[in-house]
């Protein structure tokens, strides 16, 4: 069996535009030797599982600077379980307030990584974590 | 579960097509028992190449073609290839950017595909992907894949019509024409219509068209068609000259030769694959081949020799055939 | 600014220098540092002398203040005149509480406002839109239509401050509901002042917010442009920039370059127009970014201010002064706040107003230490505000005219980085111009390899961001945060309801006829938009009138 690329979205739901720190993961996580599949802006959370479901994505990785987290991070989550994609690893970054990130887990975000994380924090907790 | 996946499929789950597209591109072996029992299913679907230099728009290209297929009624399975990296493994697969406007369309089904090292363009898993969509029920497959250079043609091997895009102010043509490509357009697709040359470089792509002897000499001489992708201007007429093709294809019986000679060539192809896998595999064993090589290294046995004599022992060939086959 | 004999002994003595007394210290102890490089990346040499300007023609290069080239600054007296505008960019949940903070910073002292709209006015949906989900309230105020923009600007005379409104793709939407409100005012349109910034280039580049393809929706910007050019004079018609440029992760250079690649595009964009170069060019604005480096942030401020002369002057031969202008507003660097140890923030926002200030700017917004976190609160703007303030009066930067010019440093540094912008404004130029070279993806791809080596180097901690690669702690989480009503989308969706059903139906439908005809043709669509938002018509209505008529878009993605 060949190896196993780990399949990655990088999506920015919402109309924020910001989109430096997703393209810049992008790269690095292509990098790293995933597959990465960027959605562009204006992410509906249907438009990510819809492209999550066809793609067969590994990882999910959403970004947020506008505060919409709260609404948007869980409800990928849940559309994700009702297409019965319950081992997609979905992370979360952005402008994120400490307070938040218990209920963002709660929901079923494996991870949230606030602004200034060392990108290797976040390629190696992807590598561990995805499922196998 | 083969039997899952493969029922599913027949029903177009979109689950299963992707799943099971994962399994073709990671050698899984579950994939070559879906595959058996889907073949049956194939066939059906006409398969579109959209080739080009990167960024000369085949992705906006892509997504107008299938709105206009889609509002013929038609389904559509897009495959969209890009390269890997070769220092890396990795790739950035970002042809969906451009096609958010048929990305929820529930007839339309996008794959991204990176070609993990393997050549032509395409990638390894790529024509199994086409029949998984085949089988699924989608009308038309598109794939799109970077075509700059001669072993980036292998899109002509599976696809049924190929369009090749062409843009004004990147001197493709000259580019295209040296290296081999300009042959393998059925349709010519001269995007960017809106930029300053396009209608010298459609008159440049027409004027080549008409003097190449090869070209001339085909029953098919592809027309060129001037499109600009992002204002939706020319779709009609590419969908025509698409449509054209078709015909043409299957009033001459051409279609058959050409998918009769496609059946051959998967079938080789998949044969050498395999043979060479478990070759592969078996002197893998044990520290077989490290210990073939040091014989190789230390001139006690020779490659050529070697190759003879596993061919003889493994095959069950006739005589006659291996050694014509190690000429 | 030497004669040769003198450079000469400079040049002997320099090298004694090195040989006795350099030599001696290095033996002894190294530099912290193989090379010394500015955030930017630009080699900062050990020392600089009049050697390294040596080249440098005072009268040619530097003038003075409020003459060709602006080197020295676009006023005679700079701030001994007066300070720059202190603006404050605020705006968040409802047209009510927005106006309420807008009171405040006024009270304050602020001299200028700043309107922050939600993302979906920004990109032209209204707050009851799919799209607005979520959104509502959230990065700034929602305005849905002329009704609430009259609830935002209540209790504030239109005639008297100055106000600036971050909307681009949609900005004639916005400026036609602020045009009618001060006519409601009363106050005519020629005593209305402020800035729009309707730059929807580096919104493909680089911030998002765009609608439509480049193409229309460059025609809505020159429209604009041309409008208030016989309209309202007083208002600066676009506000071209660079603050979202560097945000992105470009160097200083690139900042500049790319943005006035941009004010060449909107220039050239006018006078295709047919309008008079002289007649519009007075009233383009800028907005850049300004970080903690000081010396560069000072150089790229002047050496920009002398590119953007000889642009003007030289290519669109312009011949009154005020043309040749760089008038710009500053924000403080966003992407420089962290959001560990976030009371750091405070230190760093005062270098970058500083260098603000020492660069010469004519309005600033200086950014709170919270930002990195969530919106500001009003305790943290108050900070920021109070930061201008001491700079202004008690640094004694506003003393005297551009204070570091004929530093040898901060002169060779602006010579380099000019060298760079031209650089870049040649190499666009050679792929055909701005629009070509943004949708060959090539200025996006340069400033995301200097995010890209930026984020490296701080990864490897080679570049260093005090309290988040060094000197790290552990701290308890910031707490009262401000938080916007996750209810904003219903009310506001109730708002709109309500609007709907009162508003006069035929005027309405009449009034977006109209705008969906004159947006066919060649005619400014100023006139139309003004009379659909006084029929009520919202902001995403006019946008969806225009989707129609000119089509979305969505650019590549440049990775
Ligand atoms: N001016 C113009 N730009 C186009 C046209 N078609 C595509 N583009 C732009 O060209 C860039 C590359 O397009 P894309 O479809 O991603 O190209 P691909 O790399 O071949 O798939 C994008 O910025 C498109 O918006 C066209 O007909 N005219
Ligand atoms: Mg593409």
């Amino acid at each position: 069996m060949a190896e196993k690329k780990i399949k990655m979205i990088v999506a920015k739901p919402g109309l924020d535009g910001h989109d430096r720190g997703a393209k810049l993961l992008s790269r690095i996580f292509a990098e790293a030797g995933m597959e990465v599949i960027y959605t562009g802006l204006r992410q509906t959370p249907e438009m990510i599982v819809a492209a999550a479901v066809q793609e067969d994505a590994d990882v999910v990785g959403l970004s947020s600077l506008s505060g919409v987290h709260n609404y948007f991070f869980p409800r990928v989550v849940e559309l994700l379980r009702e297409k019965q994609m319950n081992d997609v690893l979905v992370v979360g970054g952005g402008i994120i307030p400490k307070e938040d990130i218990p209920g963002l887990k709660q929901a079923g975000v494996a991870e949230i990584f606030g602004p200034g994380t060392n990108t290797e924090t976040i390629v190696n907790f992807i590598k561990e974590n995805v499922r196998k | 579960m083969d039997t899952d996946y493969v029922a599913e499929i027949l029903k177009g789950s979109p689950r299963a097509i992707s799943r099971v597209i994962s399994w073709l591109e990671n050698d899984d072996p579950r994939a070559s028992g879906c595959m058996e029992k889907i073949y049956p299913h194939t066939g059906r679907a006409y398969i579109l190449g959209i080739t080009g230099s990167p960024g000369s728009g085949k992705s906006s290209l892509t997504d107008k073609l299938t709105q206009k297929l889609r509002s013929q009624g038609l389904t559509v399975g897009i495959v969209a290839v890009d390269p890997t990296s070769p220092f890396t493994g990795g790739a950035i697969l970002g042809d969906r950017v451009r096609m958010g406007d048929i990305a929820m369309d529930p007839g339309v089904f996008i794959r991204s595909m990176a070609t993990r090292g393997y050549l032509g363009g395409l990638a390894q898993a790529t024509s199994n992907a086409v029949k998984i969509l085949d089988a699924a029920g989608k009308d038309i497959i598109l794939i799109e894949t970077v075509g700059v250079g001669q072993d980036e043609v292998d899109i002509i091997r599976i696809a049924d019509t190929v369009c090749l895009v062409l843009v004004p102010g990147l001197g493709d043509v000259i580019q295209s024409m040296k290296a081999g490509v300009m042959e393998i357009a059925d349709v010519y697709v001269i995007n960017k219509s809106d930029r300053p040359g396009a209608d010298q470089l459609c008159a440049e792509v027409t004027h080549r068209v008409a003097q190449d002897v090869e070209i001339r000499a085909r029953q098919w001489p592809p027309p060129v068609v001037q499109t600009v992708a992002t204002e939706n201007e020319g779709i009609d007429e590419m969908a025509d000259a698409i449509q054209a093709h078709r015909s043409y294809l299957e009033q001459s019986n051409r279609l058959i030769d050409k998918r009769r000679e496609r059946t051959r060539d998967e079938t080789l192809q998949m044969i050498h694959y395999e043979l060479f896998r478990a070759i592969k595999a078996y002197l893998s064993r044990d520290h077989r081949m490290d210990q073939l090589v040091s014989d190789i290294m230390e001139r006690r046995e020779n490659p050529y020799r070697l190759m003879h004599r596993m061919l003889k022992n493994y095959l069950r060939l006739p005589e006659s055939d291996i050694s014509l086959n190690a000429d | 600014m030497f004669d040769k004999n003198e450079l000469e002994k400079i040049g002997q003595a320099r090298q004694n220098w090195e040989d006795k007394t350099l030599k001696k210290t290095l033996d002894k102890q190294g530099e912290q540092k193989k090379a010394f490089t500015s955030i930017s990346g630009t080699t900062i040499e050990r020392l600089y002398t009049p050697l390294d300007v040596s080249g440098l023609n005072y009268v040619e290069c530097l003038g003075f203040p409020g003459t060709y080239p602006f080197t020295r600054g676009v006023q005679p007296t700079m701030y001994r005149g007066r300070y720059w505008t202190m603006r404050q960019y605020a705006g968040f949940g409802s047209a009510k509480e927005t106006n309420a903070r807008y009171r405040y910073l006024l009270d304050q002292g602020q001299t200028g406002l700043s309107v922050a709209f939600q993302l979906p006015t920004q990109a032209g949906y209204d707050s009851d839109h799919a799209l607005s989900m979520g959104e509502v309230g959230k990065v700034g105020v929602a305005v849905d239509s002329i009704e609430d923009m009259r609830v935002l600007f209540g209790g504030i005379p239109l005639g008297k401050v100055t106000t600036s409104m971050t909307i681009n793709a949609p900005a004639p939407v916005l400026l036609g509901m602020y045009l009618a409100l001060a006519e409601e005012q009363g106050v005519p349109w020629d005593k209305v002042g402020g800035t729009i910034q309707n730059d929807v280039l580096k919104e493909i580049i680089c911030r998002g917010q765009y609608i439509f393809p480049p193409k229309p929706t460059m025609r809505l910007t020159v429209d604009l442009i041309e409008f208030c050019q016989k309209q309202v004079p007083r208002w600066n018609s676009i506000s071209i920039s660079g603050y979202h440029i560097r945000e992105s992760g470009s160097t200083a250079a690139q900042e500049m370059a790319f943005t006035l690649a941009d004010g060449i595009a909107y220039t050239q964009a006018c006078v295709e127009r047919g309008m008079d170069v002289d007649a519009f060019a007075g009233r383009l604005s800028f907005f850049f970014n300004a970080f903690t480096n000081v010396c560069e942030e000072v150089a790229k401020f002047r050496a920009a201010r002398r590119c953007w002369a000889r642009i003007m002057k030289d290519r669109f031969k312009a011949k009154d002064a005020r043309s040749m202008m760089l008038r710009y507003h500053v924000q403080t660097g966003g992407v420089t706040l962290t959001a560990q140890q976030p009371m750091n923030n405070i230190v760093r926002v005062a270098l970058q107003t500083y260098a603000a200030a020492l660069g010469g700017c004519q309005s600033l917004h200086t950014n709170s230490y919270d930002e990195a976190l969530c919106l500001p609160t009003q305790e943290a703007v108050t900070v920021a505000l109070r930061t201008q303030q001491v700079v202004a009066e008690e640094s004694g930067a506003t003393d005297t005219v551009d204070p570091l010019a004929g530093s040898y440093y901060v002169e060779a540094l602006t010579d380099q980085i000019e060298a760079d912008i031209e650089a870049y404004i040649k190499k666009i130029d050679s792929m055909g111009g701005t629009l070509t070279a943004i949708e060959q993806g090539y200025i996006q791809k340069e400033i995301q390899n200097s995010a890209y080596r930026f984020q490296k180097e701080i990864e490897s901690g080679e570049r260093i961001n005090v309290g988040q690669n060094k000197y790290i702690m552990e701290e308890p989480p910031l707490t009262n945060l401000l938080k916007v009503n996750m209810q904003q989308g219903e009310i506001e969706t109730e708002k709109l309801k309500k609007l709907r059903a009162g508003r006069d139906q035929g005027a309405w439908k009449s009034a977006l006829d109209n705008l969906r005809e004159v947006s066919g043709t060649s005619e400014n669509v100023m006139p139309a938009v003004i009379r659909a938002v006084k029929a009520k018509a919202t902001v995403g209505e006019i946008c969806d009138v225009w989707r129609g008529v000119f089509g979305e878009y969505r650019p590549k993605e440049y990775i």
